[in-house]
């Protein structure tokens, strides 16, 4: 692991529409070939940070109103989708957001948008690599794929445009337990084969703590925690509020008021 | 029977004539959910423009037919970033509402420039075009018109099946923000389809222009037959495009033919209203993938 900073968030505030102000202040650091996560619940700003680092704010009339974004040390926030993609950042949404009526393959080219005119029959061959169950369904129109398929599909897409900084958003929603399983395999093993540095966004703190080296907490629009993810494994609070499992191992009543304070500290 | 493969051969023909400036429209539709009243303004504004630099300008025709072209898909390009561009993200009829200001301005142009009357081009189709079988006769443009059609059909096939920008504007039209998160250069897919669409309306119109003399009024409302084609095959489908243009192309020249040449102009019309009512998809419209 080399210890080059790739993405470097500078306490930045995000608001959309000019009035809702959903980042107060995020600051947080990627190295270089570091899979770093970042946990949180809902709302918690987490596709936000993902849409502040790819430009695609701009598109739902959001922007980064304070701080800055370094990738590479150079700033690049607020600048548009179409340069940042170039650059070598693909983010991935949140809920498999496939070509519907174009078939497997024809996805995956979309893929090469980034490097124009550049052949991609042996980034085909990559992903297929990774993905086997695609290639027997690369004909198939992607609105008739399954969800595990698609899941597939978009991250594969994503690699055919050779990201340096790969944002996954959610790559666990809505599949089922064995394939989460199987897809985060495979992301630790793009981390490794490919030198892609990856940020996670996910909900399956157990899943998204175990590939990463690096992880983050966000609560209401603020990075309340950050720490190894080891650590952030070990962590009491991290355990009870993320993770399920509390350190004695039982439920907690909401009546304990040591857990209802102790999580208010957080927010 | 003469008759009627004479009609139905015409009807083929003129047909694949809509189908093309179909294309067009359905082209900009899909990519960019925009519906472009100054469709048939576009398709005066190629032949026109084929008309100054054939006969007035005295151009070879090969050289004056690619200039047109080449006009053609840089207006639509400029059209695109100058008019359209600043409206990304407004409301519909915002949208339409600046289509049909561009179509009166074109109009008002073409008017004050070519005048109303009806224009000629000089003759220059090989009469070894025409063909005749037995009774029936096609005429040398119709041949054309059908060899044209077709072949841009075709051509258009090819590009958005296989090319890579054909691809992206197809990406772009499935799932915007998809396409946006993988680095698709939207705005380059909006120009390109405008100038895309405005290429084939010039290519119709010119051939258009052939067949029925050159005039500003007279093509802007064959340009308002695109609705009718569009609606009856679906208004996202270019398959629907083609199959809606070959139907109305038919239905007109056989009610021409048959029962009223006065009727003819109001047939598609007519068409229009009864699709809206029994299938207002049209025949390929969008069947939205679900899955339960």
């Amino acid at each position: 692991m080399q210890d080059n900073i790739r993405l470097l968030i500078n306490n930045i505030s995000v608001v959309y529409s000019d009035v809702i102000q959903v980042l107060k202040g995020v600051s947080l650091t990627i190295r270089e070939g570091q899979v770093v996560s970042l946990l949180g619940s809902n709302g918690a700003g987490k596709s936000t940070t993902l849409k502040a680092i790819s430009g695609l704010l701009k598109p739902e009339n959001g922007k980064v109103t304070e701080g800055s974004i370094e990738y590479d040390g150079k700033p690049v926030q607020n600048s548009s989708p179409e340069e940042i993609t170039r650059k070598g950042i693909i983010q991935v949404l949140e809920g498999r957001q496939e070509f519907k009526y174009l078939t497997v393959e024809e996805n995956l080219r979309v893929g090469t948008a980034t490097r124009w005119g550049k052949p991609y029959q042996k980034d085909l061959e990559l992903v297929y690599g990774y993905f086997p169950a695609l290639l027997a369904r690369k004909k198939a129109m992607a609105g008739y794929c399954s969800g595990g398929e698609l899941q597939m599909l978009v991250i594969g897409r994503a690699l055919m445009a050779h990201p340096k900084l790969l944002l996954l958003d959610e790559p666990s929603l809505g599949l089922a337990p064995i394939l989460v399983k199987e897809i985060f395999q495979i992301i630790r093993r793009i981390n490794q084969e490919q030198g892609t540095t990856l940020m996670v966004v996910e909900q399956n703190a157990n899943m998204a703590l175990q590939i990463a080296h690096y992880g983050y907490v966000m609560e209401n629009g603020k990075i309340v925690m950050e720490s190894g993810a080891e650590d952030l494994r070990e962590n009491p609070d991290v355990k009870e509020f993320y993770l399920g499992t509390a350190a004695s191992g039982a439920l907690k009543s909401y009546k304990n008021v040591k857990a209802y304070k102790r999580r208010k500290r957080w927010l | 029977m003469d008759f009627f493969l004479q009609l139905l051969v015409n009807g083929i023909s003129l047909g694949f004539l809509y189908a093309l400036s179909a294309l067009g429209f359905v082209m900009i539709f899909k990519s960019s959910s925009v519906l472009n009243f100054a469709h048939g303004e576009l398709m005066a504004i190629g032949a026109f423009l084929f008309l100054a630099l054939s006969a007035w300008a005295d151009l070879p025709i090969v050289l004056a037919f690619a200039l047109t072209l080449i006009g053609s898909f840089t207006l639509g390009f400029i059209l695109e970033k100058f008019f359209l561009r600043p409206l990304i993200g407004e409301a519909l009829i915002q949208v339409i509402m600046l289509t049909l200001g561009l179509a009166l301005m074109f109009r008002g142009l073409l008017l004050f420039i070519f005048g109303g009357d009806i224009h000629d081009y000089p003759k220059f189709l090989p009469e070894a075009l025409s063909m005749q079988w037995g009774a029936i006769q096609i005429p040398a443009v119709y041949v054309a018109a059908f060899i044209i059609g077709i072949l841009f059909l075709i051509l258009f096939g090819l590009f958005f099946k296989y090319s890579s920008q054909g691809i992206y504007m197809r990406s772009v039209a499935d799932n915007q923000p998809a396409a946006l998160s993988l680095g698709v250069h939207v705005r380059r897919v909006f120009a390109l389809s405008w100038a895309i669409a405005a290429l084939v309306c010039a290519m119709s119109g010119i051939v258009l222009g052939i067949i029925n003399g050159i005039n500003v009024h007279e093509l802007s409302s064959i340009g308002l037959k695109v609705f009718p084609v569009v609606i009856l095959g679906g208004l996202d489908s270019i398959g629907g495009a083609i199959l809606g243009g070959v139907i109305i192309g038919l239905l007109e020249t056989f009610t021409g033919g048959y029962i009223s040449t006065s009727l003819r102009e109001i047939i598609p019309y007519i068409v229009l209203i009864f699709i809206l009512m029994v299938k207002p998809y049209g025949l390929f419209g969008l069947v939205e993938i679900e899955r339960v």
